[in-house]
């Protein structure tokens, strides 16, 4: 059960892609990819920019047509729409809004208004965010990293079982990013994750799984499972390892 | 505060250079009166001249709200509609061509003498500007948030009423402030066209009868409304949105 949770939420199932297919202003970008995110697993998916890393995952989260044959489904048979939660590259937080209200932004976007209950939960999450004492400030006045943090708190409010995020990290210093990518880590357990990104050593702390996307078109490598449950220290011997493999990897077709 | 001493500095400065000016070029006052004689002028006629610049006040105040509100319906349906995009936009734009002077005599015609011609002019004139800034503001909505409404299962009603609206307000903003300083310009231009009272009306009475210092004074309670008029927009556009990082402002 992840923290924060319902109870009463479903289990987070499996995605299965298969035969994605993408055109893109004439391009393939990628043909006949398949791609299984297990169930309730932290998935990292790393390339080079340009690979077409964020439109798989915008195929997924139904923000891009399919194409072809492409098929997207969950493995308990139910539809996507509607169980994913997305987060983005940029926190995406409205400037007019406190940032309590950020977090619980869905509810008005289905057309609702927040209750007490709702208010509470949100506050519970802005309080496992570290953001408690800022729920009424306007997001302007947050730093990058708390900024991102309301994201995720506005991430975990959406209580889906499948979160796709899309480099959420990468315009945050190293340090913030570290501490951030294992308060999601942590924040998402249970919950099936798809996370794209493009800094191997982030791939292998939060991911138990973590696959390559290269080439044009795309394919993607078998997965590699570093050792014990994520969020993983920094300076696991066994993660500079593999950090060396999946750099060689990723270099091996961009070229010199 | 700063901002305000230095304008008052600025003023002054003008002030003096305009009577030396009078002065030097020995100007007939019916060419060029001095500040000192308009400043009496003011004075002197000052409930004549009250009357005038509160009609003018009225006209395009009405005008402001009139064209305001027209021009956040009609961006609002641009946004809505395809059709309204489709048949709408290019009449809007043609119209844009023709200059709103030009048909103030026939606006005069239908709607008299009276104040509805003005308020009309007024109400044209600032009407392209609001729609044009508001539609602008509405259609550029960051794609991110977009893309996050999406996955959220937002519908268009609370897209537009959480997200693309309160993202529009700058730009409308920007758009209500070009509004304010165009307004008293289409209700002066009504009143010169036809009319027997306002400040236009004033001037152009004025002026046949080479009352120069009052043309003058009018002139200055002219400018002194569109720059009320701006301070105040400008004003409500700060305390309703706070969350804006600074805008160009007086104080810029």
């Amino acid at each position: 059960m992840p923290p924060g949770a319902d109870p009463l939420s479903p289990p987070s199932p499996a995605i299965q892609i298969r035969q994605a297919r993408l055109e893109l202003g004439g391009r393939l970008l990628f043909d006949r990819l398949a791609l299984d995110v297990p169930a309730g697993r932290f998935c990292c998916l790393l390339g080079p920019s340009g690979v077409g890393k964020t439109t798989l995952l915008r195929l997924v989260a139904g923000l891009t047509p399919v194409q072809g044959q492409t098929s997207i489904s969950a493995n308990d048979g139910q539809p996507l729409t509607g169980r994913i939660a997305w987060m983005g590259q940029q926190d995406l937080l409205l400037p007019w809004a406190s940032v309590l209200d950020n977090v619980m932004i869905g509810i008005r976007l289905r057309g609702s208004r927040p209750d007490s209950a709702a208010r509470e939960r949100a506050l519970g999450l802005l309080h496992q965010v570290g953001l408690a004492d800022r729920a009424g400030d306007r997001p302007a006045t947050l730093s990058g990293g708390m900024r991102q943090r309301a994201a995720l708190a506005r991430t975990l409010f959406e209580d889906r079982p499948i979160v796709l995020m899309d480099e959420p990290f990468s315009a945050l210093d190293a340090l913030t990013r570290l501490r951030l990518g294992e308060m999601a880590a942590r924040l998402l357990a249970g919950r099936t994750v798809l996370m794209v990104t493009h800094d191997p050593m982030e791939a292998l702390r939060l991911g138990h799984q973590v696959l390559v996307m290269t080439g044009l078109p795309a394919s993607l490598s078998a997965p590699i499972t570093p050792p014990d449950a994520p969020p993983r220290p920094p300076d696991l011997p066994e993660l500079l390892h593999l950090q060396g493999r999946l750099l060689a990897e990723l270099g091996r077709e961009v070229g010199p | 505060m700063k901002a305000l001493l230095r304008a008052g500095v600025t003023f002054a400065g003008l002030l003096l250079a305009w009577a030396a000016l009078v002065r030097w070029a020995e100007l007939p006052h019916y060419i060029l009166p001095g500040p000192e004689r308009v400043a009496a002028r003011l004075w002197s006629d000052r409930a004549l001249l009250a009357d005038h610049a509160l009609l003018t006040l009225a006209e395009v105040m009405l005008g402001l709200i009139l064209g305001t509100v027209c021009g956040v319906l009609a961006a609002l349906a641009l946004m809505a509609s395809r059709t309204a995009r489709r048949w709408l936009l290019p009449l809007l734009l043609v119209s844009q061509a023709v200059p709103v002077f030009a048909i103030a005599p026939l606006l005069v015609l239908w709607l008299g003498y009276g104040m509805a011609s003005k308020v009309a002019m007024a109400t044209l004139i600032i009407f392209f500007p609001v729609t044009a800034a508001f539609y602008d503001g509405l259609r550029r909505t960051d794609p991110g948030w977009l893309d996050l409404a999406r996955t959220m299962g937002a519908s268009p009603w609370t897209l537009l009423r959480h997200i693309r609206g309160p993202a529009a307000l700058p730009a409308l903003g920007a758009g209500l402030r070009v509004a304010a300083a165009v307004a008293p310009i289409g209700a002066v231009v009504g009143e010169w066209v036809g009319s027997s009272a306002g400040l236009g009306y004033l001037m152009l009475h004025a002026t046949a009868r080479i009352q120069t210092d009052l043309t003058f004074a009018a002139l200055f309670l002219l400018a002194l409304l569109a720059v009320a008029l701006w301070l105040a927009v400008d004003f409500l556009l700060r305390r309703a949105l706070p969350w804006l990082p600074d805008t160009h402002g007086f104080e810029g």
